[in-house]
């Protein structure tokens, strides 16, 4: 402390940490009602490296790094930056001590500026006003230096999400950062901007930044990690040098036993045609279009992929599909039977399932129990109820047979869904869709923050629906999820269909060009023109 | 030329008129940009109403009533903020309650003032230079209160402060995303506090201007409504101040022109006008989609409590 007041901040730092450790958790532990998120952490990032912190969904891994951030205080343990014990109370103390987080979830002001946002809750030491000029050039500097390309002029909501990213990034080194968080950064870009965003994270690391990268996916790790640390409910269970482990050991660092990669799948026998899809058009919540002329087929017995970066209209399909959105033009055809802008429940009981993105705020009504959840689509007909009273004994058997064929763990069928984990939420809204045969089943990112074992289910039951002769909508932003899955592949930009293509063939950088906007084929058919003309 | 005059009369009355609907406005559009619907409009301004009243006959001093009437448009507004913003409370029911605890305490307060005139109401003031163009200058800059000057001159400055200031970057994106203004080190509470302040202080003025100025008399329910207006028109206003200034200015004309044809339209449905204004802002407030087409802030009405997004 002493020597600090006489000597300026970067000898202190020299003289404080003869290693290279710059940061340093010891002990941490962080509870939420009901779960240990956080269970006693120990962990060391050394300055100049890209260190991964690997862990399957609920693992801990964001609790730990908000933590670092100020965004969370710790039940216990405590922080060493560069040897030195230090509280970090709110997201300011993180910026004083140039730790940058970019969140999974974008932390941008969708109706301001990429400049506006990248100033906000800065100080710069101009009062009020704002020398927009000055700040633009910085900005300049600082995504000529990284490749980060973005215009500052342009409002957020008028960006690419992978544009957005660099905006994050650019807001952290705007802030003179050097301790970088990305969280999750790569599951909402394309293939090829990933390679991107790896290339700038390498030239950032080359400047002296460290970079704190969290992920679930094992290729990332291998490829762009020095170190890495992996996660399993809430504790350490080790940290490697990347160059002296391989993918299968994390994975059973990670998951706790071996995994199985591929799942059982038979091969698909195609049915007759069960939705046509001509020329859809909607709009999103803020009326701007969202679907724009969408033409598809799905057959009874298939499973369809979408695929796309997310925010390209994948959530205003399965919503006009399910008739919780109105097409502004357009048809939809369910086994030759129009039922464009039919209501929720006149296409429910055409025999369509819907298993929501938000499985809790739009799949179940939380405080309601299991028994009422699972009759919420039944509970009008016979032989749950009678005129106008439910048979309750009824649904209570049904409840049960329910919970007992879909694993619902629970203390009973009365218990509110609220308390339920995510895996068994989804089992039950499962329960529910797929009770009655639908014919055609609409599911949007289903195995979503589940956990191995869970979603390994999840995806047996959807295979099960499909071999029965049920027709699949499977809506993923799981690339992998997508392509393990599906007979066919569709994918998605800007509302549109970029292109469809099989399953079993489909090579993974087709299938990022087209979810970066490159129709099926183009560049192909683009060479056969050049030569004619040449 | 008898076009020109009637012109010039419908300008001048529009300013009249629209000045108080411009203050309000103002004030709505930083306390709703900030996150804050503040149905309480009609209230602060009936208080500042009554303030400057009370204070401009005791001393005889109308800028002095125009000042009180502010501080008292300002410190009512603190009830709504304290309401919705520290103890999260449904913005909707807190600002219609502060509209009907401002009429009712301003009825019971103001009743031993009912029928005294004012002697020293705000005086008239003519622009030199500005005042010699033609039309617009009879129209608007000549013989009008001061108040409705610089009413006209916060507008520019308010739209500045509001799109090219920190300032106005940090109170938009505190209503559009507060947990983003949060995670950058910006205290929500603190910025919405001052926009509903501002609007409190805005709204007071108004009242003065009306009790003072435009009908220098006190009367219970003297603000007969236009709170309610001056909500319509932040919309209508797609929470932009110079946008603030032509709503207001063209309301008031419209609503000149329609008590000129007092013989065919019935002056009841001028008087309801505001109320069929104050039904369909209640419509769009609950409408969460059409919110949203008009670019309504993104976190209007929505407390802001840390870690639950
Ligand atoms: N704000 C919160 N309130 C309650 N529980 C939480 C909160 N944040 C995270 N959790 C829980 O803590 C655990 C770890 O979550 P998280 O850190 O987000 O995991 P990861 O980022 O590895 O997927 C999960 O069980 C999650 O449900
Ligand atoms: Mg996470």
């Amino acid at each position: 402390m002493m020597s600090g007041s006489m000597t300026d901040g970067t000898e202190m730092k020299t003289a404080a940490s003869p290693s290279d450790c710059a940061i340093e958790l010891r002990g941490i532990v962080k509870r939420f009602p009901g779960v240990v998120a956080n269970d006693g952490i120990n962990l060391k990032i050394n300055r100049g490296e890209i260190h991964c912190l690997l862990g399957e969904n609920g693992a801990g891994k964001t609790t730990l790094m908000r933590i670092l951030y100020g965004l969370y205080q710790p039940d216990a343990g405590e922080i060493l930056l560069t040897g030195v014990p230090t509280k970090i109370r709110s997201p300011k103390d993180a910026l004083v001590h140039r730790i940058g987080m970019v969140h999974q979830h974008f932390r941008l002001v969708p109706t301001l500026t990429a400049a506006e946002n990248i100033i906000l809750g800065l100080d710069e030491g101009t009062g009020p006003f704002l020398n927009i000029r000055k700040v633009r050039a910085k900005i300049n500097k600082i995504a000529n230096a990284y490749g980060l390309a973005v215009d500052p002029q342009a409002k957020i909501w008028q960006l690419s999400v992978g544009q957005q990213q660099r905006v994050e990034i650019i807001k952290a080194l705007y802030r003179d950062a050097d301790i970088l968080i990305m969280d999750e950064p790569t599951s909402v870009l394309t293939p090829q901007e990933v390679d991107q965003l790896f290339s700038t994270l390498r030239t950032l690391v080359d400047d002296g930044l460290t970079i704190i990268f969290i992920t679930h996916k094992l290729d990332e790790v291998m490829e762009v990690s020095d170190r890495v640390t992996v996660l399993r409910k809430g504790k350490v269970v080790g940290t490697q040098l990347t160059s002296e482990t391989d993918k299968p050991s994390l994975a059973k660092l990670m998951v706790g036993r071996e995994v199985v990669f591929r799942v059982e799948k038979t091969p698909v026998h195609r049915g007759d045609k069960l939705l046509e899809v001509t020329e859809l058009h909607a709009l999103n919540d803020r009326g701007l279009p969202a679907l724009r002329g969408m033409s598809f087929d799905l057959y009874e017995g298939e499973i369809l992929g979408v695929a796309g970066v997310s925010g390209n209209g994948q959530k205003e399909l399965a919503e006009v599909l399910t008739g919780l959105r109105h097409a502004t033009r357009g048809r939809v055809m369910l086994a030759g039977k129009n039922v464009t802008n039919h209501s929720a429940r006149k296409i429910a009981a055409a025999g369509v399932a819907h298993v929501p993105t938000e499985r809790i705020t739009m799949g179940t009504v939380p405080n309601m129990s299991i028994r009422e959840n699972l009759v919420l689509k039944s509970y009008r007909y016979p032989p749950v109820s009678h005129g106008m009273f439910i048979d309750y004994r009824y649904a209570k058997q049904m409840a049960q047979q329910a919970m007992k064929e879909y694993q619902i763990i629970a203390p009973s069928d009365e218990t509110a869904v609220k308390l339920l984990s995510g895996g068994n939420i989804q089992r039950l809204v499962l329960a529910r869709e797929l009770s009655g045969d639908p014919r055609l089943i609409v599911a949007a990112h289903p195995t979503y923050g589940l956990d191995v074992g869970a979603t390994e289910q999840i995806r047996q039951i959807l295979l099960q629906q499909r071999d029965r002769g049920a027709g699949i909508l499977l809506i993923s932003e799981d690339l992998e999820e997508v392509m393990t899955l599906s007979d066919r592949i569709m994918v998605m930009f800007q509302g549109g269909v970029m292109g469809i293509v099989d399953g079993a063939a489909a090579k993974i950088e087709e299938i990022g060009l087209m979810m970066a906007g490159e129709k099926q084929g183009v560049s192909a058919s683009a060479q056969s023109t050049n030569a004619k003309v040449a | 030329m008898g076009w020109e005059s009637w012109l010039i009369s419908t300008f001048a009355r529009a300013l009249a008129y629209g000045t108080p609907l411009l203050l309000g406005t103002l004030g709505e559009i930083y306390a709703e940009r900030s996150g804050v619907l503040n149905l309480g409009i009609e209230g602060m301004m009936i208080m500042g109403a009554y303030a400057a009243f009370v204070v401009t006959s005791k001393t005889g001093q109308p800028w002095l009533g125009v000042i009180v009437a502010a501080a008292v448009g300002g410190v009512f507004s603190l009830i709504h903020a304290f309401a919705s913003i520290t103890l999260k409370a449904n913005q909707v029911v807190s600002g219609l309650a502060l509209t009907m605890l401002g009429l009712g305490l301003a009825g019971v307060l103001g009743r031993s003032w009912v029928g005294l005139p004012l002697f020293t109401p705000l005086t008239r003031a003519t622009v030199p230079g500005l005042s010699a163009i033609p039309i617009i200058g009879p129209g608007f800059f000549t013989r009008q209160c001061l108040l409705a000057y610089i009413a006209m001159l916060l507008v520019p400055i308010m739209w500045y402060i509001l799109f090219h200031t920190r300032i106005g970057v940090t109170i938009r994106a505190v209503g559009e995303d507060p947990a983003t203004a949060d995670s950058l080190g910006v205290n929500v509470a603190r910025v919405r506090y001052l926009c509903v302040v501002v609007g409190g202080i805005f709204a007071g003025i108004a009242g003065a201007y009306l009790s003072i100025y435009y009908r220098p008399a006190w009367t219970a329910g003297m603000t007969g409504g236009i709170g309610w207006i001056v909500i319509a028109l932040t919309i209508f206003a797609f929470w932009n101040p110079v946008y603030g200034l032509v709503g207001s200015y063209f309301f008031a004309a419209l609503y000149f022109l329609a008590y000129r044809m007092q013989m065919w339209v019935a002056p009841s449905i001028l008087k309801a006008m505001p109320y069929v204004f104050a039904i369909l802002i209640l419509i769009f407030v609950s409408r969460g989609t059409l919110q949203k087409r008009m670019g309504a802030p993104a976190a209007l009405t929505l407390p802001y409590t840390r870690g639950e997004e």
